[in-house]
């Protein structure tokens, strides 16, 4: 049988209406691609560089003679070989992207733009500061945004992704007790947290226990009481949180663990639900970290390069992380060293986590995407983030089994709970999704929901787009149902290679390229 | 607001679906002292693309590009040509808009080119794997000398002088909450060969050592032979961490693999990225194959398909946090995938040739450059051997003369009272790279301006 693409729906009429293999290996549009190592050539450059002038070498005998062995292409093999490559991966452009936490939205492409303006791509970080104002400037005006929408006085710029600004703010917890003689020594975090949140914990020297949750998936606030004491230094918690909900306790949760005279570190990777319609300031976090990358759009690149700028509370400011922009006088003035700048803020610096001032890069892309918007525009996005995921949730939970009563915030959580007994596990569905066109979800993250399926469609899906995907699920729901396992065991059928064998992978590793005869050398 | 599809009409029936009247109704969890009904104060409502346009291209107006002046800057982060096609390639949505690739059925493209990656860093830095990048050369130190306590059990870490101060504060900031102890040199601009303290390293080794973190060429321009280090380390027991911040010297100079070290670090930025005011970058890991359980950082592996093709995954993620939690090797979750897609397609257009000549043309500019400097009157060279960075010793404090350039139009490289406030003996010294990108008008200004200033 066939779809209205005229693709089979089921793996077992793939034989009857499969094309015979090709000489090529080539199928059409899906074309493989050798590595650059059985293409290139060592001697071949797609860079004209000039013959260097004759002068005495001063390498000081330290010439490099023995065979580098880097492939070289030339320009059009570069771009046939990388475009090809393009074309076996997913991404925003192409679908929804429904990844829950990650927040894959549309990249705005003025963003882009203007990150390559040349006075913001190509300025050195160490040039004469009166030659590089307007970055300062740009650096000061994000933090200003962030700080107005976050309602913090204070923010770190300089951390370089989410789990580094998670670093950022547990550094400078543990330096603020320890500026007080105070050696705290355990760091609260849930069991439903980022796996991020307990390694950093565990980084800054801390020991990790969990907070207990409730049934209905938010922090047990009794028996948070009950645990919270001399030794807990900090709580993290993510809100909204990784169930997609709304930590209805918050604020008596900061309460508490500030009268036991810990700092509430908050995850702020769902701040994108809520920014504009809630400032954390208002709940009484004490840091929280901000994905530029999620929030405020920067693009995801596969797998970075993020940002993540840290918030702060007037008692962490004065130990925030060095360099930052400091404005004096009507200039700005980057202060790199301890005792320079600013009376309060980074006045017992716990020092500088990066090698210069962080993402400016992506500072730009998010000021773009800020000024887009603006505070009306940023309060709308918020609330289509969450009425599309509510939206998600209730057009589904007749059919897949949400984990917690809605509503959701941003993402709608389901646990395997309707795949009982069909012989279809979370990965199976999530696989059989890619052969429908879409990116899975997130899958069996949270850990305490069973087979989590963690679906955020954000704010940038028509509901066009959403009714498509909803009726996709719907009827990969209905087919598990009707027992058709093998569509989903044995999905993909469609992607560009079937399912990989990652035990292989990870007893035999294999992390660079061999060539065929130094693999037989090594044999 | 152009980036948001729905209009109001959709929003109604959505909330029909869902049996709300309004949309504040889903945000019944948060108190509802704190939930806003209108727009943050204090800050502007949306623009016109135009409008953000101008505004941002103000901004960018008040800087003064590299590629607009003289430049002669180093130190970490160096100006190289970018060929067009990297920044068209990597712009593609599929790369551009793409996640971590943990769903390998649909992101080979990310994944194919991330076991590239690995497989050149590894050649590059003549070590056996590399990793799938890091934040940017300073956290990737900073997690050699952790992976080295792993490995050795050891908690005595020694680190040159000659190493980027940044990189060594990054190193302090991040461990003094371990029970890890850092041994720091002090710098000096010793006579032909700045920033070497291979004499107090070797005082300093021993059976305690878990590992020796040296940078070369180093901050100073300092080019040096590590294999009687990486000897010395060994006969102790500790390995040898080597840090290169200007990867195009591994096209000209001995790689750090061939000279024995043990893990080699570097910032990836001057094949591929660009300067953007220093970031984001791209940290470099590379290290010998019996270590790489302890390595930290994403890995992208060679495997098979369930129908045996060839494909690749993220692997030996048993170290990572999202399966260790608290016990992984570091909390990093992300790379700098996007520029490690740019250094890769920079060197594959590069290709060996390509690199050679590259660092052949940067060194022998910086030698006409360095020796045309060294004539000049109150100015003394002080490297013997270097690659396309080298330090002078001026009659003067050199911050007073390097702002004076800056404001004549030229940026002569960095004052290492910046990098070094207060530190006897280098308030005179200035450091000045030298690559492909200066032309001899450039050239000529350089000298032109510190004859100038300095016949005062």
């Amino acid at each position: 049988m066939l779809n209205r693409q005229g693709r089979p729906t089921a793996a077992g009429d793939a034989a009857d209406t499969a094309t015979p293999e090709t000489f090529t290996g080539h199928k059409g549009l899906d074309l493989n691609e050798p590595l650059i190592f059985e293409i290139g050539r060592t001697d071949r450059s797609g860079v004209d560089v000039p013959v260097p002038p004759r002068v005495t070498s001063r390498l000081g005998g330290l010439e490099r003679l023995a065979p580098i062995e880097l492939p070289g292409l030339s320009e059009p093999e570069a771009v046939r070989h990388y475009t090809r490559l393009s074309r076996k991966n997913y991404a925003i452009d192409m679908g929804l992207f429904p990844l829950g936490s990650c927040t894959m939205k549309h990249n705005p492409r003025l963003n882009e733009k203007m990150a390559r303006l040349p006075g913001f791509a190509d300025i050195h970080p160490l040039q004469p500061q009166d030659t590089v104002q307007g970055a300062l400037e740009l650096i000061d005006l994000v933090a200003h945004w962030l700080m107005t929408l976050t309602g913090m006085p204070a923010v770190a710029m300089s951390p370089k992704a989410g789990a580094h600004g998670e670093l950022c703010g547990l550094m400078a917890i543990r330096a603020a007790h320890e500026a007080r003689g105070d050696a705290r020594k355990v760091v609260l975090c849930p069991e439903s947290a980022h796996g991020t949140n307990p390694a950093t914990a565990a980084f800054c020297g801390y020991k990790v226990e969990d907070i207990p949750a409730t049934a209905d998936g938010r922090v047990d606030l009794a028996a948070l009481k009950s645990r919270l004491g001399p030794d807990v230094a900090a709580i993290m918690l993510t809100n909204p949180n990784t169930c997609g909900l709304f930590e209805r306790d918050i604020i008596e949760i900061a309460e508490a663990t500030h009268a036991a005279g810990a700092y509430f570190y908050c995850d702020g990777a769902n701040f994108n639900a809520i920014v504009g319609k809630v400032r954390p300031g208002d709940l009484g976090i004490d840091a929280m970290h901000i994905n530029l990358h999620k929030t405020f759009s920067t693009p995801h690149g596969g797998g970075g390069p993020g940002a993540g700028p840290v918030v702060f509370s007037e008692a962490l400011a004065p130990f925030a992380p060095l360099p930052y922009v400091h404005k004096a006088h009507g200039r700005f003035e980057l202060v790199e060293h301890r005792g320079e700048g600013d009376e309060h803020f980074a006045s017992q610096t716990f020092g500088r986590m990066v090698a210069f001032h962080g993402q400016m890069g992506m500072f730009v892309r998010a000021a773009s995407y800020m000024l887009s918007h603006g505070a009306d525009g940023l309060m709308q996005a918020a609330e289509d983030a969450v009425l599309n995921a509510n939206y998600i949730l209730a057009r589904l939970k007749d059919v897949m089994s949400p984990a917690f009563a809605g509503p959701c915030m941003h993402e709608a959580l389901f646990d395997d709970g309707f795949l009982k007994d069909t012989g279809v596990t979370t990965l199976d569905f999530a696989k059989a999704m890619i052969d429908e066109g879409y990116h899975p979800m997130t899958m069996y993250f949270p850990l305490v929901v069973h087979g989590a399926m963690l679906i955020e469609p954000t704010e940038t899906e028509s509901k066009a787009a959403l009714d498509e995907f909803i009726m996709a699920m719907r009827a990969l729901a209905a087919a598990a149902r009707r027992g058709e396992k093998e569509r989903f065991t044995g999905a993909p059928h469609f992607a560009p290679v079937q399912r990989l064998d990652e035990t292989r992978a990870a007893r035999q590793p294999v992390l660079t390229y061999k060539a065929p005869t130094q693999m037989q050398a090594a044999q | 607001m152009r980036y948001l599809p729905h209009m109001d009409v959709d929003r109604r029936e959505m909330l029909g679906a869902i049996g709300v009247d309004s949309i504040d109704a889903l945000y019944r969890d948060v108190p509802a002292t704190a939930l806003r009904t209108s727009p943050v104060e204090g800050l502007p409502h949306h623009m016109t693309e135009l409008e953000v346009e101008r505004l941002l291209g103000a901004m960018a107006a008040k800087n003064r590009a590299a590629g607009a002046t003289p430049f002669f800057i180093g130190c970490g982060a160096y100006k190289h040509h970018v060929p067009a096609s990297v920044d068209h390639i990597i712009q593609r949505g599929e790369f551009l808009t793409s996640y971590t690739p943990y769903q390998p059925e649909i992101a080979q493209g990310t994944l194919q080119y991330l076991f590239e990656f690995q497989s050149q860093v590894a050649r590059l830095t003549g070590m056996e794997v590399a990793n799938a990048s890091m934040y940017d050369g300073s956290t990737a130190m900073t997690e050699a000398i952790f992976m080295a306590q792993r490995v050795t059990r050891r908690t005595r870490a020694i680190i040159s002088a000659g190493v980027h101060p940044h990189y060594v504060d990054v190193a302090r900031a991040l461990t003094q909450f371990s029970d890890e102890t850092l041994l720091i040199g002090t710098p000096e601009l010793t006579d032909g060969r700045p920033g070497d303290d291979l004499d107090w390293i070797l005082s300093e080794l021993d059976e305690r050592t878990s590992c020796v973190v040296v940078q070369n060429p180093n901050l100073f321009g300092h080019v040096a032979d590590l294999s009687d280090l990486a000897a010395a380390c060994h006969a102790k027991g500790a390995l040898l961490v080597v840090v290169v911040t200007e990867v195009v010297s591994l096209g000209a100079i001995r790689a750090p693999g061939d000279m024995g070290a043990d893990i080699v670090v570097g910032e990836g930025q001057s094949i591929g990225v660009g300067l953007n005011f220093g970031g984001p970058y791209l940290g470099l890991f590379a290290c010998r194959e019996k270590h790489v359980r302890q390595a930290p950082g994403r890995l992208c592996g060679e495997t098979v398909d369930a129908s045996g093709r060839r494909g690749f995954v993220l692997t030996l993620s048993t170290r990572e946090q999202h399966i260790r939690r608290e016990k992984a090797t570091s909390n990093i979750c992300t790379n700098s995938g996007l520029c490690a897609l740019a250094f890769s397609i920079h060197l594959s257009l590069l290709g060996e040739a390509g690199l050679r000549q590259l660092a052949s043309y940067n060194h022998a500019r910086a030698v006409q450059v360095a020796e045309r400097l060294a004539a000049v009157k109150g100015v003394r060279l002080v490297n013997g051997a270097f690659f396309n960075e080298f330090t002078l010793l001026l009659d003067r404090p050199s911050r007073a003369v390097v702002r004076d350039l800056g404001n004549k139009g030229v940026l002569a490289g960095v004052a290492l009272d910046r990098l070094y406030p207060g530190v006897a003996g280098l308030e005179n010294g200035v450091t000045l790279a030298v690559t492909e990108t200066a032309t001899d008008a450039d050239i000529d200004a350089l000298v032109r301006g510190f004859e100038e200033l300095l016949s005062c």
